[in-house]
């Protein structure tokens, strides 16, 4: 097995724990944390092929995360600042971001 | 050539506008000034659209390929990052920028008033032209992960857009939309990034030669297929739409459904017939239409038990995005030749669908924020006589509500006429049923509203008002409790006939009305610009 396929895996797998997090669970915060967790799968995939290149790692992948990178930080601020303004708000924000 | 002026070197100005619009209306000071600076900038951003949209069409056949391209600083296509424009995208170009500058305008008055506090109008100005610039860049981008972020400027300033209003409901349907739209952009990347790896490329030209059918296109081509549906809302994905749609403010409902739900809708088309095209399978395509049908049936029957009005025009969206899917099990076999990009019969058809769409919708999103504005509730069931208070936001949800219904003048009538003509062509008949009852569904939810407004004004109100007449006269203090219990709709309804709306934003909405019937007669200059392109 090489180290390419590993990482594909793992992301692969990764992904699909963070989207069975974004459906199942209903707590907010962990629904944010799925998100969070399916990104880093991608950006985990993006860096595992970048090696591929013989020898060289492509600069357009490591691009493509950093950019990645940045819009998950203002996806994640963005919902954190809905979510504890809702809490504020109302009582519980459990249930809501379903 | 002997034109001067190229369309390439106009393309980066449209990102950069609304881009330094978004910087200009954080830093200015007063309300005034911001909106001054929004309307020149929608102005002139019509303008360049307009100019680039005569170069294109005069440029004829020397166009080498049907992308007319711009490379940032040079680099070109497979290191750097490209613009690139076509028929369809040109059309999208101009349809934005066409309701930019009718909705900023609304949004001057809209936001101006003092029933919105002074720091939403802060916050709505940039927010509002991000959205724009994400708008037009998502529509110009030549490689996909350009596109990829465009989509997240698109998602994050809508729903930024979407709690401006900042009640629990609001935020919560924002909440909910973030989160939806987070899932559906990391299922792009992902499909981004299996097929550069894949490929090699970013680039949508690139990857449209040298895209085989194998496994992992297909894997890609399903994520993106998923990611953009749940941004479409077709209809197992749409449970967010109505919420979002509905509690945001009108000009960004307005937006939300008539160009935001457009883009992704525009990528779909894209890959599956455009860049992926040679992994697009006749079932998939099926699929697509089928789910479409299915769209234009659940989103009618919501829209018919809707309590409000906002949720209705949100769910007669869900079923006129319905409509938009047709599209593909349409080029299976009307002869648009898979590879040649987006062009042919049943392409204009839905591209002008879109535009017909997308002006109703918007005109009928700003004639229900005016009713909410002026009677400061949209409950359907208590709109009894608003005919009379509001003449001109009811003819225009009629005019607008006819076209979507898809009644002769109208472009809708057009578009739908379109529809059925390719149908017929492809010898699909099945979905001339699908069209043709998704219009009477449509007749059904917009008479409903006018039956309430205008016919049932007298038996629901006079007896109230002989109550108040009644009132100085009655002793007893419980008596006249119960009618001034009994009296509280009426009452609203006259408290918002003395808050009169500023003329302007009744006739913005009429304005994008009358467009749905101007488009109707001059269909043949929309289905030009489809074709440009399409190499004769």
């Amino acid at each position: 097995m090489t180290q390419d396929l590993l990482y594909t895996i793992a992301s692969i797998a990764l992904f699909g724990i963070g989207l069975f997090g974004l459906i199942v669970v209903r707590h907010i915060i962990r629904k944010i944390l799925a998100i969070n967790m399916m990104g880093v799968s991608v950006f985990m995939l993006l860096v595992a092929s970048a090696s591929n290149v013989d020898g060289a790692a492509d600069p357009v992948l490591h691009a493509m995360v950093l950019t990645g990178i940045v819009v998950a930080i203002a996806g994640t601020a963005l919902s954190l600042f809905l979510a504890s303004k809702i809490h504020s708000l109302g009582q519980a924000s459990d249930s809501d971001g379903r | 050539m002997e034109i001067l002026l190229n369309v390439d070197m106009l393309l980066p100005l449209l990102v950069g506008m609304p881009l330094i619009a978004a910087i200009l209306t954080t830093l200015l000071k007063s309300h005034r000034l911001r909106a001054w600076v929004s309307v020149a900038v929608a102005l002139i951003q019509l303008i360049i659209v307009a100019v680039i949209l005569s170069l294109l069409s005069n440029s004829g056949p020397n166009l080498d390929t049907q992308h007319q391209r711009y490379s940032f600083g040079g680099w070109g296509a497979p290191l750097g990052i490209d613009l690139s424009i076509d028929g369809f995208s040109a059309l999208m170009l101009a349809l934005t920028a066409a309701l930019t500058l009718v909705l900023t305008v609304y949004s001057c008055y809209y936001f101006s008033e003092p029933h919105s506090g002074s720091d939403k109008t802060v916050r709505f100005w940039p927010l509002w032209w991000l959205l724009i610039m994400g708008i037009n860049g998502l529509f110009l981008s030549g490689d996909i992960f350009n596109i990829y972020v465009t989509l997240e400027i698109i998602g994050l300033a809508s729903v930024a857009l979407v709690a401006l209003d900042g009640s629990r409901a609001a935020l919560t349907a924002a909440l909910r939309y973030l989160l939806v739209g987070l899932l559906g952009s990391l299922c792009y990347l992902l499909a981004v990034a299996l097929l550069y790896r894949a490929y090699g490329t970013l680039d949508l030209v690139q990857l449209s030669a040298i895209a085989e059918p194998t496994a992992i296109t297909w894997a890609a081509l399903g994520l993106i297929t998923t990611g953009l549906l749940l941004k479409t809302a077709l209809v197992p994905l749409h449970f967010w739409l109505p919420l979002a749609h509905g509690s945001a403010p009108a000009p960004v409902s307005a937006i939300l459904s008539a160009l935001v739900v457009k883009t992704s809708f525009y990528l779909l088309a894209r890959f599956w017939l455009d860049a992926l095209a040679p992994a697009a399978t006749d079932y998939g395509l099926m699929m697509l239409g089928i789910l479409g049908a299915v769209a234009i049936f659940w989103g009618s029957i919501q829209a018919l038990r809707a309590k409000r009005l906002k949720f209705l025009v949100a769910y007669s969206t869900v079923a006129q995005l319905g409509y938009l899917f047709l599209l593909f099990p349409l080029v299976m076999s009307t002869g648009d030749t898979r590879n040649a990009g987006l062009t042919g019969p049943a392409v204009s058809a839905v591209a002008y669908f879109v535009v017909a769409h997308a002006c109703a919708k918007a005109a009928m999103f700003l004639a229900a924020g005016n009713i909410m504005r002026m009677v400061g509730h949209d409950e359907i069931d208590r709109l009894h006589g608003l005919g009379k208070d509001m003449p001109l936001s009811l003819f225009t949800f009629a005019i607008a509500g006819a076209s979507l219904i898809g009644l002769p003048p109208s472009a809708g009538f057009i578009s739908k006429w379109l529809l059925l003509n390719v149908a017929i062509d492809a010898a699909q008949w099945w979905w001339v049923i699908i069209i043709l009852g998704g219009g009477l569904m449509a007749a059904m939810y917009v008479f409903r509203i006018l039956n309430i407004a205008f016919i049932s004004v007298d038996e629901k109100a006079q007896p109230e008002r002989q109550l108040s007449a009644n009132e100085p006269q009655l002793s007893a203090n419980e008596l006249q409790l119960s009618a001034n219990e009994l009296q509280l709709p009426a009452n609203e309804i006259q408290q918002g006939a003395v808050n009169k709306l500023p003329m302007l934003m009744p006739l913005c909405a009429f304005v994008l009305a009358i467009l749905t019937i101007v488009l109707g007669f001059s269909a043949g200059l929309i289905l030009d610009l489809v074709a440009i392109g399409d190499d004769a």
